[in-house]
């Protein structure tokens, strides 16, 4: 009845493949911010400014024909697709010259002239309008989030484990964003608030993977004193990784039922979140474990041993108590 | 073995039953429950704008223009003074912000200073007694240039006083519609947030909210030519007001630019019809029943123009005295419109312009296909995640299940008592706690087999397990609680509401995994006294 997925002698020599890892995510991260650059991020209204309709027609909707009335009120590029289903469009206007009131003055002339065209037989599901200053802030805000998340996160590494961990669960996670931040360049992906929420989500899930990993290279440093620090780092991703692969299957399972089942509106933000622990699992293992490597943790570990720690050495019977009383690292 | 002490279990039993008392009140219909009687819990989750559908406005005051027109009654004032007190003067007007003037002679400065500081009111201090300075700074530039402009305070005062001022008008507007629970609270110096749940067509609020609604009763010139006046030959004292439908007869009007009466002198205001037509009844307060009769009086036969927002509606001939206090506006009006206005007049006039910053309405349509979406996926991931874990971990698996259970119980149990909102991304954070609670079962579990293949016993296997997995948990999660407190910073509206069930969702399932799991797999080890673990 049960199975596994990985058998218990499972030592895969992660390691060796570093280097060739290394390079790969390094090309990745260039051509993401190149991406960044051009094709460039589309920005939703949240951060640029302007209005979106979702609208329901009675019967399948007849874009073309809706393309040429909108576009004739002159309110420059109008964005118009289907959403969903058939009979749903999203109309998305760009942000109008001057103020708040002449944006406004655009979402009337759109409704006046769909309700020409459809009278009755148009609902509006969804009408968002932003104005220039409250996207301004908004987008602010979420780099202000972001820039934060990771620095509370470097300093919560520094304080749990040692400066050396910090930074490799950093550079992992400047990769994730980074990526994930391309992903949405070179897919034209609309970038909004959603967005920033699941760019956060996965800085937290990325980084509880990688904090996992390190709780275990941590305790196998004190435990292998003698073990070759490339050798320790493999035994400790070989250790955890049922875990990595069973918690990133469940959270895959419930993020493609929310992505095929949770509606229109929230594709994109899963979509994110799917990318996200895809990246944000191999990040940990390819990203955050070689620099430990590159920063001479094994320095670190001696350190420690110096300090006193009270270490039962290289068994693995027996509940030394010293083992868990010194888990607070 | 000293863990399943039974205060903990008692804990776990307490906290679960009393959960889903609390969550019970999500399965039926807010009718339903509302007619429980009152020793049953009723709080339900409270969903977001997104969700029930509804109309999120974000208004700017236009404070600027307050500011403008204080200045400007301002320098009448001052221009009355200096008349009064036979001071001559030149070049008084509005310049940088302040009222500024040049005395002919500047040797009759301390007089015209101490008619300025006559006219420059002590502030109220505040509740520490603190502040209390002065409303205006008086500026003395020598040579008889003087000025007179808003303090800091007067001017944060001022502000204060028309954003107070806005807030209750735009709640009083608000309120004429009848809708259900809006919000409206001031945000920053010189916001309103407006929050209207529920709303199909949030143009009429936008209308509503567009418009300030200043009412004043002007007599017309009837002396003046129009023409003239368009030319911009005024006659002193009046000033050209457009008429609201030029089509419909006269462009404009010549009227005095003192206002006889104002909207403020209203106490009731309703759409009523007059010869088949819609129009707008009004009845004054006793000061404006008074005035309005003088004026009927002496001014009999003649024309009054009713002006709102600087258009003339209605220009009507005075026909006889009027001395009930009361009249009508009649004009082009629909009855929509009429309805309209007699709701703007009796909410009252805003002081100030408002600007839609922002605006995010939902039919409720499109709120009721999310919220199912959201439970169908919700429903989806759960089932497939615990029969995963089920087939994985065997009876253990089926534990999982159990803390994943109580997880999703704990959860919609928190979010009813918090009064928490409930947003589309927040059904989102839901599914993904689902997803990323199993891991600290998933941990827990990993840690069990671990040491069991290191040749512990099965009750040294368990407890080595929990206690080793349990630092990793801690750790893990607090990462993921930082992300999302900063979310809830920095977020609006719905990502607050995704940052709200993550956080939750995180607490919860340490809840899980330190009590129901830990108890659980003790409990059925005590049963069953097993030789080898099944995971």
């Amino acid at each position: 009845m049960k199975f596994r997925l990985v058998p218990d002698d499972t030592r895969i020599r992660f390691m060796r493949a570093r280097v060739i890892a290394m390079a790969v995510s390094g090309l990745l991260m260039l051509g993401s911010v190149v991406a960044l650059f051009y094709p460039g991020l589309n920005f939703g209204i949240d951060f640029q400014g302007g209005i979106l309709m979702e609208v329901r027609t009675s019967g399948p909707a007849d874009l073309a024909t809706m393309r040429r009335e909108l576009n004739q009120l002159g309110l420059g590029e109008i964005g118009i697709q289907e959403f969903g289903a058939e009979t749903d469009v999203l109309i998305r206007i760009g942000r109008q010259e001057g103020d708040e009131e002449a944006q406004q003055v655009a979402v009337m002339a759109v409704q006046d002239a769909l309700g020409d065209l459809y009278g009755d037989d148009i609902s509006y599901r969804r009408t968002e309008f932003v104005g220039p200053k409250v996207s301004e802030e908004l987008l602010r805000a979420g780099v202000m989030a972001i820039s934060l998340a990771l620095v509370a996160v470097l300093i919560y590494i520094w304080f749990r484990f040692e400066w050396q961990y910090g930074v490799g669960a950093i550079v992992a996670l400047v990769h994730d964003v980074l990526l994930t931040l391309g992903l949405f360049a070179v897919t034209g992906l609309e970038v909004n608030l959603t967005t920033v929420a699941a760019v956060l989500t996965i800085v937290g899930y990325s980084l509880n993977d990688t904090v996992v990993i390190f709780d275990r290279v941590r305790e196998n440093l004190r435990r292998y004193r003698s073990m070759a620090i490339t050798d320790l780092l493999d035994t400790s991703l070989n250790e955890t990784l049922a875990r990595t692969l069973m918690t990133s299957l469940t959270t895959l399972l419930a993020l493609f039922s929310l992505y095929f089942f949770g509606g229109e509106v929230i594709k994109g933000f899963t979509f994110a979140l799917i990318w996200g622990v895809l990246v944000g699992t191999y990040s940990t293992i390819y990203i955050a474990t070689p620099i430990l490597l590159l920063l001479n943790l094994r320095a670190i570990g001696a350190k420690a041993e110096g300090k006193g720690e009270a270490d039962t050495g290289p068994t693995i019977e027996g509940p030394g108590p010293a083992r868990r009383s010194k888990a607070g690292g | 073995m000293k863990a399943l002490q039974p205060w903990k279990i008692w804990l776990v039993i307490v906290v679960l039953v009393g959960a889903i008392i609390a969550a019970v009140p999500n399965l039926f219909a807010r009718d339903t429950v509302e007619a429980w009687p009152d020793w049953l819990p009723k709080n339900q989750i409270n969903l977001g704008l997104d969700l029930q559908g509804g109309s999120h406005l974000l208004l700017e005051v236009g404070v600027d223009t307050v500011i403008e027109e204080r200045l400007e009654d301002l320098v009448s004032e001052v221009r009355l003074a200096l008349r009064r007190e036979r001071i001559g003067y030149r070049g008084l007007g509005v310049q940088d912000g302040m009222v500024r003037f040049t005395l002919t002679d500047p040797s009759q400065t301390p007089l015209a200073r101490a008619q300025l500081d006559e006219m420059n009111p002590l502030l109220s201090p505040d509740m520490f007694g603190i502040g209390g300075g002065r409303e205006f700074t008086v500026v003395d530039a020598g040579d008889g240039r003087l000025a007179i402009g808003f303090s800091e305070e007067g001017r944060a005062e001022r502000v204060r006083a028309a954003v107070n001022q806005s807030l209750e008008v735009v709640r009083r507007r608000i309120d004429e519609l009848g809708t259900r629970e809006p919000t409206i609270q001031r945000q920053g110096d010189d916001r309103i947030l407006v929050q209207v749940p529920g709303v199909r067509d949030p143009s009429e609020i936008k209308e509503l909210l567009g418009r300030t609604a200043r009412l004043t009763f002007h007599m017309v010139d009837m002396d003046a030519s129009l023409s003239e006046a368009m030319d911009g030959r005024l006659p002193p004292g009046t000033m050209l007001v457009p008429s609201v439908d030029p089509e419909d007869g006269v462009p404009a009007w010549v009227v005095q630019r003192r206002a006889e009466l104002s909207g403020e002198n209203l106490v009731d205001s309703q759409p009523t019809f007059q010869d088949n037509q819609p129009v707008v009844s009004f009845r004054f307060d006793n000061t404006g029943a008074r005035r309005f009769a003088t004026l009927t009086q002496q001014h009999t036969g003649r024309l009054f123009a009713i002006v709102l927002d600087n258009e003339v509606i209605s220009a009507p001939r005075i026909r006889e005295p009027i001395l009930g206090g009361s009249g009508i506006i009649s004009g082009s009006f629909t009855v929509e419109s009429a309805n309209q206005l007699a709701i703007l007049l009796r909410a009252g006039a805003l002081p100030a312009p408002l600007t839609i910053l922002e605006e995010r309405s939902v039919g409720p349509d499109l709120g009721a296909d999310s919220v199912a979406a959201g439970q169908t996926a919700s429903i989806i991931g759960i089932i497939l995640v615990g029969v995963f874990m089920a087939l994985y971990y065997g009876r253990f698996g089926l534990i999982a299940d159990l803390a994943l259970f109580s997880n999703l119980v704990l959860i919609l149990a928190a979010l009813s008592l918090l009064q928490a909102t409930l947003t589309l991304p927040g059904i989102a954070g839901i599914v993904l706690t689902i997803g990323m609670a199993v891991d600290a079962n998933v941990l827990i579990f990993e840690r069990i087999r671990e040491e069991m293949r290191a040749g512990r016993t099965p009750l040294a296997a368990i407890e080595t397990g929990f206690s080793q997995a349990m630092r990793t948990i801690i750790d893990a999660n607090v990462t993921t609680l930082i992300a999302a407190l900063l979310l809830f910073e920095f977020g609006s509206g719905p990502v607050k509401g995704f940052a709200v069930t993550l956080a939750i969702g995180i607490l919860t399932s340490l809840f899980t995994a330190t009590l129901v799991t830990r108890l659980s797999v003790l409990a059925w080890y005590r049963h069953t006294r097993p030789a080898t673990l099944p995971l």
